[in-house]
C-alpha cells in the first residue's frame, strides 16, 4: 500500500521575530563596516600631519648635527601618531561607529609593519653611519604601509601610499640636500593633499 | 505574496508601518534589505555617491536607483547630482528624518531581541 502523503507539504517553522531582527541587525553591521572603510582614514588628521611635517621638515634642516636632525623627525613621528589616533578617534565618535572598526583595525594592521621596520632601521642606519638612506626608507616604508592599508579603502588611500612610493624612489638616488624637501614634499604636502581630499569626500 | 511593485504603490505616498510586526510597528521603508544597507551605509558617511554605494551593497544600478528614489520620496535621504569636468556625480546624504528613523529601527530591532531573551 502506498505510503499516506499530505496533500499540503508541511510548511518549515516560521521564523521568529527575533531571528529576524538578528539577523537585521547583523546585516546592518556588516553593511556599516564595510562603508566604514569610507570613513577610517581622518582627512583633516592627515592634513594637520601634513602641517606639522612642514614645520619638522623647516626646524629639520635648520639642525645644526645629524643627531639634532633626527629627533626633530622622530618627535615629529609620535606627534603625527597621536594626531592620527586622535582624529581617528573623533573621525569614529562623529560617525558613531567603534574607533576599532574593521576597515580601521585592517588599515593599521597593514601600516604597523613598515612603521615598525621603520623604527627599528632607522636607529641601524643611523648607528652604522648610512644617514643619507634614512629619507628615503621613511618613504618608501610609509608609502608601502599605506598601499596596504588602501588595499581595504577608498582609492585615493593607495593612490597616497603609491605617491609616497614613487618620491621615496626619487630620495633613494636624490643627492643627501633633497632629503628635507623631499620630506616636505611626502610628509608635509602629499600629507595635506590626499587629506584635504579624504576630509572633502569622505566624512572629514 | 505581494509582487515587488504593488509595495512600491503603497509607499509612495510617504513613511508606511508595517502593524503587528511587534509591541510598536515597523517602518516599511527601512525595513527592506536594501533600503537598510543604504541608510546603514549613510548613516556612517557624510555622503556617498552612487558608485560607492552600488560598491558597498553590491547591488545593480537599476535596483540601486529604484530604492534609492524611494528614501528620497519618504525624505529619508537627500540627493544631489553635479558634474565632476564632464562626469556626472549624484551624492546621497541622510537627512535628520533619516537619521531618526534608522535610529528607531535599530531600537525596535534590540528590543525585540530583548523581548525574545526574556520571554
Amino acid at each position: 500500500m502506498a505510503a499516506v502523503r499530505p496533500i499540503r507539504p508541511i510548511a518549515p517553522e516560521p521564523i521568529g521575530l527575533h531571528t529576524q531582527a538578528m539577523d537585521n541587525l547583523r546585516f546592518i553591521r556588516s553593511t556599516m563596516e564595510s562603508a566604514g572603510s569610507f570613513t577610517a582614514v581622518p582627512g583633516r588628521g592627515g592634513m594637520l600631519m601634513g602641517v606639522t611635517a612642514l614645520v619638522a621638515a623647516i626646524a629639520a634642516h635648520l639642525s645644526p648635527t645629524p643627531r639634532a636632525w633626527l629627533a626633530v623627525w622622530m618627535s615629529e613621528a609620535v606627534l603625527a601618531l597621536a594626531i592620527g589616533l586622535v582624529f581617528s578617534w573623533r573621525k569614529a565618535s562623529r560617525n558613531s561607529t567603534p574607533l576599532l572598526s574593521k576597515p580601521f583595525r585592517r588599515f593599521v594592521l597593514a601600516l604597523a609593519p613598515s612603521v615598525f621596520a621603520g623604527a627599528l632601521l632607522t636607529f641601524s642606519l643611523y648607528f652604522e653611519g648610512v644617514r643619507q638612506l634614512i629619507p628615503a626608507m621613511w618613504l618608501l616604508l610609509y608609502g608601502a604601509g599605506v598601499t596596504s592599508g588602501g588595499a581595504f579603502s577608498v582609492r585615493v588611500v593607495p593612490v597616497m601610499g603609491l605617491s609616497f612610493l614613487a618620491l621615496g624612489s626619487v630620495a633613494a638616488i636624490a643627492p643627501a640636500v633633497w632629503a628635507d624637501p623631499l620630506l616636505a614634499a611626502g610628509f608635509g604636502g602629499l600629507h595635506i593633499l590626499f587629506g584635504l581630499v579624504i576630509a572633502r569626500r569622505y566624512g572629514g | 505574496m505581494a509582487k515587488p511593485g504593488s509595495a512600491a504603490r503603497v509607499e509612495r505616498s510617504g513613511p508606511k508601518m508595517v502593524a503587528g510586526a511587534g509591541a510598536r510597528a515597523l517602518d516599511r521603508i527601512i525595513h527592506e534589505r536594501l533600503r537598510l544597507g543604504i541608510v546603514g551605509a549613510l548613516s556612517v558617511n557624510e555622503t556617498l555617491t552612487f558608485k560607492e554605494l552600488k560598491k558597498i551593497l553590491g547591488t545593480t544600478d537599476g535596483n540601486l536607483s529604484v530604492h534609492a528614489r524611494k528614501l528620497e520620496e519618504a525624505g529619508y535621504v537627500d540627493c544631489e547630482k553635479k558634474f565632476e569636468g564632464r562626469l556626472p556625480r549624484t551624492e546621497y546624504r541622510l537627512t535628520s528624518a533619516g537619521r531618526a528613523a534608522f535610529e528607531n529601527y535599530l531600537t525596535h530591532m534590540e528590543a525585540l531581541i530583548r523581548a525574545a531573551r526574556q520571554g
